[in-house]
């Protein structure tokens, strides 16, 4: 491990920064550290002579000891980054924030053979289909890893798409999307996905009201017709399937919800959620009415929804949801009744709403306000228990800021979002300042110092979400915090005027942070990310069994192996067994005819780690990616006569370029 | 192990600081005589049995596209390690699939071993004057082994199909026994396994016991 290692490197990063400064050479010695580390003076007079040639600060050393991580090593930690407008999820290594993979969710993907004729990949993407229209994009923006007793488990990752209100399911034995739901009432979502402690619920908030169930309503109605919809996706380990049966949502006032955030331990069983438009803006500007931006601006409060989803679990078991088009639904005034649904007055348009790691406390960051704002969940509860509410125009009962408020820290212009670490210390993102305040908790994190900021690191620039080590779970890693920059402006060589984003890893172990790292992300906008101890994961290497369907993680019926390659002919519909393995398919030759449907499996019966295999078909838009032990299946209707060939589109073998087959179509 | 040099050191009357009585030199040359052949053939027959569970030989590769390298490993009825793998790279160089070298021997071993092991415990009970021919098949499981297996290894690496795609540029070839080779861009490593130490084993006991029998026989004729 890397940082087993630290006081070594510390001191190492000692001597060098002395050797840079003082101008010293060769003869330094000093750092002795356990057997293993390069005697000091032989790496500081060869690094120092780096590092004037390339004009590096000691910092930039130091920076670059705590990142680098030498080729055949592994990094520590996986990080999971939404991939924004390219539908996708990003997987890096850190502490060396390299792009290990894009995991293909939302969006077609050519390398990964994703919703490119492969069946599977098909049927995963039709299943996100609106109404009947396919969505062929998303737009990612939390990725939530699965959690047992509110720690990371490494087994699922889930992913909304902003865009169209869906939400993905992502198996981490393989890395790849093994589901999409489309939220069968709700046209949006943003604040997803947020996963409770045992990962029974994905809770799912929309963003922008629209009325239910997508009638229309003119914006005269808004009011009356429009509403916000909380979703609880439940998810189905057994199956690692979210079922949409036994999920259920709760109707909310036209607020515009965004970020939510599980309760844990204490509050366990509770969810909260931010919005940003209790003002019930209607934008208009084109009438020269207020635009949105500042119509949702005018009060200033919004409000933090608390909700108690055991509750609401009962009450829909005991038959009171209205379903809407498949998906039950607790009306409003049931929400209301029943003390499911409760309001926190919160400053000011807010971002993140997020749970402390014992569950105690939820901290809001202003957005539109200086402040975050740290809610009790016990003086929440005492209030409940007192009925000590006013209430807004919708009956809901609103708690009084003043006895729900444990504290506010001030700590600078836009603070959006904020994650924890092991030492009691919060980090909150500041959008406005482009910055990272640590600050610090109140009891019973720490005995001193009580809620108070603590140190301010500029970021560049324009600072959204940032992630800690496990920072959002019941046990914090604490070592490392990403900022998720939406602007690069000057920071990497120029690529036109579509700025790559800038991930930037900073250092939280020292007395002062330190940006360690910046890594450019030019293929979408990350919005949020979770970084995972990779030991708790266990990915395979290639497939349990050959002939595996990676869809339903399971035996694959159409499987086929080495000598049972066959073509069948019924009537019109031909269909094919195909068998892949360095450097050949079998069969190589395929004689149809013009009308026939073709149903086509292949098998690769490698088993061998990375031995991938693809397959194009050009002329029928057939690309697949095959992966050691899998079978896959693709089925087209023969449109075009002549003379295709189809081929091996992953560097297999010295004779790759020789995997290859000829498919005739008589006309 | 010299196991004749073994029965030569047995033969010798043992020599202590004290005087043996007579009596416990009877006793001794009475053990050595009777049950001693007796368990030493009940514990060869053990580990013949036993080799059933062992792989005889291995054979690591290594290349650079194989950082974890690959293995075969012949058990004396099975095969296993990367053979799939293996059958794989080899069917470039026309090489014969390994599952059918040998085929015969391995579907014959999963009877013929526990047998001789089973012969080799009569052998242990048997007081006929032919008792011994009991334990010669067990004897002979070593020989034969290595004899199979290197033919078998010449077979494979001389009977090269030529329509393969690499077969003009590997000449026909041996892959070792034991120790070190090059195939391809592969540097192999071949060597001996328990099973085949315990069958080796077994014949040494035999040897042993067949040895102190006779040496008996030759004594109670001459006494």
């Amino acid at each position: 491990m890397l940082w087993a290692k630290t006081k070594v490197v510390q001191g190492v990063v000692g001597v060098l920064a002395v050797a840079l400064l003082v101008g010293l050479s060769a003869c330094q010695t000093g750092a002795s550290g356990p057997s293993g580390a390069a005697p000091a003076a032989g790496l500081s007079a060869n690094a120092a002579d780096v590092a004037k040639a390339r004009s590096l600060t000691p910092d930039d050393v130091s920076a670059a000891l705590k990142t680098y991580v030498p080729g055949g090593k592994y990094d520590d930690y996986y990080m999971f980054a939404s991939g924004g407008q390219s539908g996708q999820v990003f997987v890096f290594g850190l502490p060396s924030m390299r792009l290990l993979k894009t995991i293909a969710v939302f969006t077609p993907e050519s390398w990964q053979g994703y919703g490119q004729g492969e069946e599977d990949t098909m049927k995963i993407l039709d299943e996100g289909k609106f109404k009947n229209n396919p969505i062929l994009w998303g737009d990612t923006h939390h990725p939530a890893l699965s959690e047992t007793n509110g720690q990371y488990d490494g087994q699922y990752l889930f992913i909304n798409d902003k865009a169209n209100g869906r939400i993905a399911v992502i198996d981490l034995r393989d890395f790849r999307t093994k589901q999409i739901v489309k939220n069968p009432v709700m046209i949006n979502n943003h604040g997803g996905a947020f996963v409770t402690p045992n990962t029974d619920y994905i809770i799912d908030p929309s963003q922008y009201a629209v009325p239910l169930d997508f009638q229309y309503a003119p914006i005269s109605e808004y009011k009356e017709k429009y509403r916000g919809l909380i979703t609880y996706w439940k998810f189905d380990r057994q199956k690692g399937r979210i079922d949409p049966a036994q999920s259920f949502a709760i109707e909310v006032p036209p607020y515009w919800q965004d970020l939510c955030d599980a309760g844990k331990l204490v509050s366990d069983g509770w969810a909260f959620c931010g919005s940003f438009n209790s003002e019930m803006a209607t934008g208009g500007i084109e009438e020269g009415k207020p635009p949105f931006e500042s119509g949702t601006a005018q009060r200033d409060m919004d409000y933090l929804h608390v909700m108690n989803w055991k509750k609401a679990e009962e009450v829909v078991k005991a038959g009171k949801a209205q379903t809407i088009n498949g998906m039950k639904v607790i009306r409003l005034p049931t929400a209301v009744s029943e003390g499911i649904l409760y309001l926190a007055p919160e400053p000011k348009s807010p971002h993140g709403s997020d749970v402390t790691p014992k569950g105690d406390y939820i901290v809001v960051g202003g957005k539109l306000d200086p402040h975050v704002t740290i809610f009790s969940f016990k003086k929440m509860q005492d209030a409940i228990a007192k009925q000590s509410f006013d209430r807004d125009s919708f009956g809901v009962p609103v708690f009084k800021f003043n006895e729900v408020m444990e504290a506010q820290v001030e700590l600078g212009l836009g603070p959006l979002h904020t994650v924890f670490d092991d030492q009691g210390y919060a980090y909150t993102s500041l959008f406005l300042d482009s910055g990272v305040v640590k600050w610090s908790l109140g009891a019973p994190y720490r005995t001193e110092g009580g809620w108070k900021r603590v140190e301010h690191i500029p970021t560049q620039y324009n600072l959204g979400h940032l992630t800690a080590v496990e920072g959002d779970t019941v046990s914090p890693g604490g070592k490392f915090v990403v900022a998720l920059n939406k602007w690069s402006v000057d920071r990497f060589l120029p690529v036109g005027p579509l700025h790559p984003q800038n991930l930037q890893l900073i250092d939280i172990t020292g007395s002062k942070m330190q940006v360690l790292y910046d890594a450019p992300v030019g293929v979408g906008e990350p919005h949020y990310a979770q970084i995972i101890k990779a030991e708790r994961l266990k990915p395979w290497k290639v497939y349990p069994e050959t002939g595996w369907n990676a869809r339903a993680q399971a035996k694959d019926p159409n499987a086929t192996t080495a000598g049972k390659e066959k073509i069948e002919r019924r009537g019109k519909t031909v269909e094919i067994w195909m068998r892949a393995m360095r450097s050949n398919f079998n069969p190589e030759r395929i004689t149809v005819k013009k009308g026939d449907h073709v149903i086509w499996h292949i098998t690769s019966i490698e088993r061998t780690e990375d031995a991938t295999h693809g397959f194009a078909l050009p002329g029928y838009n057939i690309n697949l990616s095959i992966d050691p032990g899998e079978t896959v299946t693709f089925e087209f209707d023969v449109t075009e006569s002549g003379v295709f060939t189809y081929y091996c589109t992953e560097f297999c073998s010295a004779l790759h370029l020789e995997m290859a087959g000829y498919f005739m179509v008589e006309p | 192990m010299n196991v004749i040099g073994n029965a030569s050191v047995l033969e010798r009357p043992v020599q202590c600081a004290e005087q043996p009585s007579v009596s416990r030199e009877a006793k001794v040359g009475k053990a050595l005589h009777g049950w001693v052949p007796q368990f030493l053939l009940i514990a060869a027959a053990a580990l013949i049995g036993a080799s059933l569970l062992f792989s005889f030989w291995g054979m690591n590769l290594r290349a650079p596209q194989y950082p974890g390298g690959l293995k075969a490993r012949i058990y004396i009825t099975h095969l296993a390690g990367d053979i799939q793998e293996l059958n794989g790279l080899n069917h470039y160089i026309g090489m014969m699939n390994l599952n059918q070298a040998a085929a015969l021997e391995r579907s014959l071993a999963v009877y013929l071993i526990p047998t001789f092991a089973l012969l080799t415990l009569a052998a242990a009970f048997v007081r006929l004057r032919w008792w011994w021919l009991l334990a010669i098949p067990a004897l002979g499981l070593p020989v034969v082994f290595i004899a199979d297996l290197g033919a078998w290894l010449y077979y494979a690496g001389h009977a090269l199909d030529p329509r393969a795609p690499l077969s003009s540029s590997i000449k026909p070839f041996t892959p070792p026994v034991l120790g070190e080779g090059k195939i391809g861009q592969f540097t192999v490593v071949a060597f001996f396994e328990t099973g085949f130490y315990l069958v080796l084993a077994a014949s040494s006991l035999i040897v042993a016991a067949i040895a102190l029998r006779w040496r008996a026989a030759a004594s109670r004729r001459a006494g």
